[in-house]
């Protein structure tokens, strides 16, 4: 499979934090072509195998990019049969407005979040933003047959379809993460035409987007030799400083700080430089608000990195990614983990 | 399915051509003479020698937006075409020009907000349009200024008999008024497909000029707000009641005797209807009902919940219902009812 068409089928598939089932579900079936084995655990993470040629003292990488996304969930359904919901990850209220969803009951169905006529609205509140509380999803089915079909806590999407802009830039709800999930696809493709000792977890992780939780099991299940977690950053765009963002298609933005191994960094920005593949660096002084916070202190500590993928309008409906960026960041990953040996990991304890 | 033909077709006011395509093919075997005029407008002519001349009228325009500029980013600019809510467009795809060119609205992400953003309306000047090109060049080469952008909506069926999709208003008068033209009357019937309602009510002036009728009756889709949190006593329509009758709004006084026996044949067939529960607003009832030396007028609406957005929601029910109303009604013409 083309790795644009796997980003494709993942960003229309649903996975919202806490219910990842059905993208977890195409994402095992896939890697389960390119992988030895594919497992999953009690979090939900897929974890994928692919092990490294020799006998002995194999590395071990873990991988790991979030399938999750964010979403709604139904908290309450009136009297009418309209939804109340709240949100489940960082979700900008004003993005909601006119929006069509899916929500995911006993079956998908599609609904609408309208804007009550302005008319209707006092005069101060037509220049305000709808707080989400005052929102509500219209199925436009009567009451009873939504509690038949509805439950609280079941959980809401928008309605997307995957959108290619250009020959290069694509758009759709989820590209946050599952754009990382297309990049260790990518690498483990080119790792086909490539030597890596290796033993490699290429892991699509759960619950990123409301507290790391995936990350944090999946690390101390594989307790890898070196983690490496994918994600987005904020592509650069008017009205937002520079400093936050990276250009889009200019390859993979790699971080460095506290977060982020010195040698692994040092390492990725090598090889960056010898195989010609473009990047740009992404000063994190703390936290870098992704999974790689949490695998880095689990169990005895891991060694780790990051790279991420500029992304317009993040925590949006049409996030936007560059494939060029998903195939550099594939190839670089893929350069990297040929690169390492058990001495290379020796090192990583020598500061 | 012509309803949804018509509502995923491009066409916000002032650029109707693929409306106007699809409602002459639709109707090519039943209609022989066609009349067209300066602004655009497309009238069914169905001549009979005698008995009032009738026009039935619905806008084929929808609001949109039109590209105002393009960045040296590559990003688009742009001005709203008819009443929009900046409120809606943000997070949206949207199409450009006749090419259908994809695009996205975007914003800012939430964790570079401040958190008093996250209250603020997002003004359209301040929102643009992502086609994925990296420099003005290369925008231009796909995009030009001027270009129209329609919603990408799907049109689709869901709930209970009930349809979503964008352009309802006007796209679901003109699928009623293209299925009333399949039929012949005794008296001259003239079916006609507006311009530019959403931006001043434009076309329906002109064309009532030119056909002269005696009486006319509007086809609209119509605000709908029966949703939670809103008073009964505030609703303008209710989704599935059936064809809105409205009394008067801000641009027309409704004609008392053709309301009375829209409603005397609503009640005697069974048919449900309302009236519009709200006076604001206006449609092509307003231009017809001042052309020449005045024209009796009613406007029948389809309720159509969040109008003027990307998506709106309307009941087929009501469709079915609105156009066996006005089709009585014109039978009635037939049958000596005279204003």
């Amino acid at each position: 499979m083309q790795t644009k068409e796997f980003l494709k089928q993942m960003v229309e598939a649903t996975g919202v934090s806490g219910s990842e089932c059905r993208v977890a579900d195409f994402i095992s079936r896939v890697y389960g072509e390119v992988c030895d084995e594919v497992r999953s655990d009690v979090l939900g993470n897929v974890i994928g195998f692919k092990q490294g040629a020799g006998d002995t003292k194999r590395p071990t990488i873990m991988l790991a990019g979030h399938m999750d996304e964010i979403g709604l969930m139904i908290t309450k359904i009136d009297d009418k049969g309209f939804l109340k919901f709240t949100q489940v990850g960082g979700v900008d209220q004003r993005t909601l407005v006119a929006q069509e969803v899916v929500v995911h009951g006993r079956e998908d169905l599609i609904g609408i979040i309208g804007l009550k006529p302005p008319h209707l609205m006092a005069p101060e509140d037509r220049g305000k933003a709808i707080p989400m509380r005052d929102l509500q999803i219209d199925l436009g089915l009567p009451a009873e047959k939504v509690r038949e079909l509805v439950s609280v806590g079941d959980v809401v999407t928008v309605n997307r379809s995957f959108m290619e802009l250009g020959s290069d830039i694509v758009a759709c709800k989820a590209m946050d993460d599952r754009a990382a999930v297309a990049v260790i696809y990518e690498c483990l493709q080119e790792l086909k035409k490539l030597h890596h000792t290796a033993d490699i977890y290429a892991v699509a992780t759960t619950q990123e987007e409301v507290g790391l939780r995936g990350a944090t099991v999946s690390t101390y299940g594989i307790n890898p030799d070196i983690g490496i977690a994918l994600d987005v950053c904020h592509g650069a765009m008017p009205g937002v400083p520079e400093e936050d963002t990276a250009p889009m298609g200019k390859g993979p933005s790699i971080a460095f700080g506290a977060n982020i191994h010195p040698k692994v960094f040092e390492q990725l920005t090598k090889l960056a430089k010898e195989y010609n593949i473009p990047y740009t660096l992404d000063p994190t002084p703390a936290g870098t608000g992704t999974d790689l916070w949490a695998m880095q202190v689990v169990r005895a500590g891991i060694p780790t990195a990051l790279l991420s993928i500029p992304s317009r309008y993040m925590h949006t409906s049409v996030e936007t990614v560059s494939m060029t960026d998903v195939k550099l960041s594939g190839r670089l990953l893929a350069y990297f983990i040929a690169s390492i040996d058990a001495a290379f990991v020796e090192g990583l304890l020598c500061y | 399915m012509l309803l949804k033909k018509l509502s995923e077709a491009f066409g916000p006011s002032g650029c109707e051509q693929e409306v106007r395509t699809i409602l002459r093919e639709e109707l090519k075997d039943h209609i022989s003479e066609w009349q067209r005029d300066a602004l655009g407008n497309l009238i069914a002519c169905k001549p009979a020698a005698a008995g009032p001349r009738v026009m039935v009228a619905a806008h084929m325009d929808e609001v949109g937006l039109m590209i105002s500029s393009v960045d040296s980013a590559g990003l688009l600019h742009f001005h709203k075409v008819g009443g929009i809510d900046d409120r809606v467009l943000v997070s949206k795809p949207v199409l450009i020009g006749k090419g259908r060119v994809p695009g996205v609205i975007g914003a800012k992400a939430i964790h570079l907000q401040r958190p008093e953003e996250r209250t603020q309306v997002i003004p359209h000047r301040s929102l643009f349009i992502d086609i994925g090109a990296k420099s003005k060049e290369e925008a231009l080469e796909k995009v030009k200024i001027g270009d129209y952008v329609i919603f990408a909506t799907q049109y689709g069926e869901l709930g209970a008999s009930m349809a979503k999709g964008k352009a309802f208003d006007d796209r679901a008068g003109c699928a009623i008024l293209a299925e009333l033209l399949k039929e012949d009357y005794s008296f001259p019937l003239y079916g006609a497909f507006t311009v530019q309602e959403e931006v001043g009510l434009r076309g329906a002036g002109v064309a009532a000029y030119a056909i002269e009728p005696d009486l006319a009756i509007v086809l609209e889709g119509t605000t709908c707000n029966d949703v939670s949190g809103i008073e009964e006593h505030e609703y303008s329509t209710v989704i599935g009641g059936g064809p809105a009758i409205t009394f008067m709004d801000t641009s027309a006084v409704g004609n008392k005797a053709m309301i009375r026996e829209l409603v005397r044949l609503a009640e005697a067939n069974g048919i449900p209807y309302q009236f519009k529960g709200t006076v604001t607003g206006g449609n092509d009832a307003g231009r017809i009902n001042i052309s020449r030396a005045g024209v009796p007028v009613v406007a029948v609406s389809i309720p159509c919940r969040y109008i003027h957005s990307p998506v709106s929601l309307l009941s087929l029910a009501d469709v079915e219902h609105s156009k066996a109303l006005v089709k009585l009604f014109l039978r009635s013409i037939e049958g000596g009812f005279r204003v």
